[in-house]
């Protein structure tokens, strides 16, 4: 374990996160756009779980964070698929630009 | 006459009523408006007759305390004002009675009556004002009535010029008025009559100041009587109903400016140059007017002119330290001038037209009208006996004892014209053939003929009151502890006075009576003069030319800037924030994704200068 630096972690989690960022705001189909936020949180957990390995007080606390961030994730995908299939129902797309009822 | 404040407040209770239910009274409104001026009438003859016995009465109230200044309304109850109360009620509680025949079965007759009661209380309220702030307000409220009495045919679209023309043209005095009731309180710390008088008398008020004051209300009267150069309104505002150019034209309001003279009387004497102003003006105006008189056509025009005229020989009068014969003028012409227009109104209700080329012959059918309106014509004419006369008598020996030679002589000419054109007058309504297309026609009803024959009596006797063969009561009790002074003159003056009535006369009845004369003798000899003379001296152009012009050049002037760089700047301000506004709707798209884009780059963005700066803003 002890080979693999820091920075590869944060790397990879960099890497991530923009791909999700990418995917967020570039993707028509919202159950893409729900994925990319699903791999922009995942990015964010490497970062937690690095920082509680490698951090400058290396604890059990950043892994529990993980940890909520995953439940906490879960839950929400859960709402947004439910949002999303009630639209769905309704509007007969899942295009997120066709989706701008909240502005009036 | 503790209780004169009453008199005004009848046709001000009638005005109210009117106001109130004059929809549901409709023609039963006359009752209303008839015997609430026959109650002022009663009274005002009472005051009258308290007066001749007692002394003056005057009592004020408190109405506005300012720091140290105390305001007062009241009344007053003098010489003057006793004898306007009763002129000035006769006449109404007159018109009031002819109108129920001369306006029945117009639409808005109730609102006729409102606004004559609005008006009569306006002017009773008027000659009882102890104060020049009082004085001011009724003034401008009998303005107010004047105005709308011109306008009451409003449909018509000369009658709402006429009543716009009325209201500024007297304005234009009332503001010299006001300016000269300020500077008078600056003066003197006070509004009432008596505090003036007294100050001016003890010496408090410098000689300029007297005659600029003097002179300034002079022009609230000039407005206000029609004199020249402020007149041209007058003969306008012969578009309202007849009864009311009977009452406010002729009787009552115009004298207004008479009686205001009357009223400051001690402060013009006091200044040579005021009184000399006064009688130019009031000389200049009585033959200017006549003349303009000698060759109108409208039958309610000449008699306008000829107001306007007597007006002149009124403020002449005064002018020529004449007091009596100028209140004595005023007296006599308010029933002689009433009575004129009131017949002239009767003839105008018999034959629909005003233009006097397409009347005549109406003598025989006019059995009442007729002789009234010959009455009329020789008082005003100044036929010996009739009421006319001895106040016109009393004018020109004014003039002449006070040493205006030219004036007395320009008085003379004017009284010539005004023989000539009132007989001018009288012989082409009444003498001569018949016109055809006046077949219908018939007397008035008796409401319309008993107030002319009431007017008739005293357009005779009305003069005797004051006479140099029978004794000058009016004139003695006028001047009783006021020192006025009364003035005796030669007999030579009253002879010519009589020769050039009857000259006047003799020749309207060779050339419209006899018709022995060539009826244009004078517009195909002198063309021009005639042509001047018809169109009014053109003043009416010339004001048209130079002010309303002028005032529109300005207002154009004006109204360039407001639209380009007023509004122009308005709307460069509004385009702005509208632009704004727009753009900002236009972000707001709803697309998420959007939003996010903004966000991230905005955070891009702060991070880069976070890099840059090293974790510090500015």
């Amino acid at each position: 374990m002890t080979g693999v630096p820091v920075s590869a972690y944060l790397a990879l989690a960099l890497i991530l996160f923009c791909i999700g960022l990418y995917g967020a705001l570039t993707k028509r189909n919202t159950i893409i756009v729900l994925i990319s936020i699903e791999l922009m949180l995942n990015a964010v957990n490497i970062n937690l779980v690095t920082f509680s390995k490698f951090g400058m007080n290396p604890s059990i606390t950043g892994q529990v964070f993980a940890v909520f961030v995953i439940a906490v994730a879960a839950a929400e995908v859960a709402v947004g698929i439910a949002i999303l299939l009630s639209l769905y129902r309704n509007r007969k797309t899942v295009n997120i630009d066709e989706m701008d009822q909240l502005k009036h | 006459m503790e209780n004169a404040w009453l008199i005004p407040l009848f046709p001000l209770l009638s005005f109210l009523i009117l106001l109130l239910f004059g929809r549901q009274l409709k023609e039963a409104s006359a009752y209303v408006g008839i015997l609430l001026t026959l109650a002022s009438l009663v009274y005002s003859v009472i005051v009258l007759a308290g007066r001749l016995q007692g002394p003056t009465f005057k009592t004020e109230a408190g109405w506005l305390q300012i720091g140290d200044l105390q305001l007062t309304v009241g009344f007053e109850v003098n010489q003057l004002n006793a004898l306007m109360l009763v002129i000035v009620s006769l006449v109404s509680f007159l018109v009031h009675t002819y109108s129920k025949g001369y306006m029945h079965g117009d639409e808005r007759f109730p609102v006729f009556y409102g606004y004559l009661g609005l008006f009569t209380f306006a002017m009773l309220g008027l000659v009882i004002s102890p104060n020049l702030l009082q004085t001011y307000i009724f003034w401008e409220l009998v303005g107010l009535g004047s105005f709308l009495l011109i306008g009451f045919y409003f449909y018509k679209e000369s009658a709402k010029q006429a009543a716009k023309k009325a209201f500024i043209m007297t304005r234009i005095g009332d503001v010299g008025l006001l300016i000269g009731m300020v500077l008078l309180f600056w003066q003197t710390g006070s509004f009432e009559y008596d505090d003036i008088f007294a100050a001016v008398e003890a010496g408090e008020v410098s000689g300029t100041m007297i005659t600029l004051t003097a002179i300034l209300i002079f022009i609230g009267a000039v407005g206000k009587s029609g004199q020249f150069p402020l007149h041209t309104w007058l003969p306008d505002a012969m578009e309202g109903p007849t009864p009311v150019s009977a009452l406010i034209h002729a009787a009552t309001m115009v004298a207004a400016g008479v009686y205001l003279v009357a009223a400051m009387f001690p402060l013009f004497e006091a200044s040579e140059t005021a009184m000399m102003t006064v009688a130019v003006i009031g000389a200049v105006t009585a033959i200017f007017a006549a003349s303009i008189g000698l060759v109108q056509t409208d039958i309610k025009r000449v008699l306008a002119y000829s107001t306007v005229s007597q007006l002149g020989y009124m403020m002449l009068a005064l002018g020529s330290a004449g007091y009596v014969a100028g209140v004595f003028h005023l007296m006599t012409h308010a029933f002689f001038k009433a009575l004129l227009f009131l017949a002239a109104g009767s003839v105008i209700h018999a034959v629909h037209t005003q233009d006097i080329e397409k009347m005549g012959g109406l003598w025989k059918k006019l059995r009442l009208t007729g002789p009234l309106f010959l009455i009329g014509t020789l008082a005003i004419s100044g036929v010996p006996l009739f009421s006319g006369f001895f106040s016109k008598d009393e004018i020109l020996i004014s003039a002449w004892t006070h040493g205006n030679t030219f004036l007395f002589w320009l008085a003379v000419i004017a009284a010539f014209f005004t023989a000539f054109y009132m007989f001018r007058l009288f012989f082409m309504v009444f003498a001569g053939e018949a016109r055809s297309q006046m077949k219908n026609v018939h007397e008035s009803p008796v409401t319309m003929t008993a107030p002319m024959m009431v007017l008739g009596i005293l357009a005779i006797v009305a003069g005797y009151v004051n006479t140099p063969w029978f004794g000058t009561f009016l004139g003695d009790w006028l001047v009783e502890g006021n020192g006025h002074g009364h003035t005796e003159g030669p007999v030579w003056i009253m002879l010519v006075a009589t020769l050039v009535s009857l000259l006047g006369i003799l020749l309207a009845y060779l050339m419209y009576g006899r018709r022995t004369m060539e009826r244009d003798w004078l517009s195909s000899r002198l063309p021009i003069t005639y042509s001047i003379l018809y169109n009014k001296y053109f003043i009416d152009e010339f004001y048209e030319r130079s002010f309303v012009y002028g005032a529109k050049a300005v207002s154009l002037f004006l109204r360039f800037i407001e639209v380009f760089l007023v509004e122009g700047l308005l709307k460069v301000v509004v385009g702005l924030v509208q632009g704004l506004g727009r753009s900002g709707a236009r972000v707001q798209s709803g697309q998420t994704q959007t939003y996010g884009m903004a966000a991230f780059l905005g955070l891009a963005f702060l991070m880069l200068i976070f890099a840059i700066t090293g974790g510090y803003f500015g």
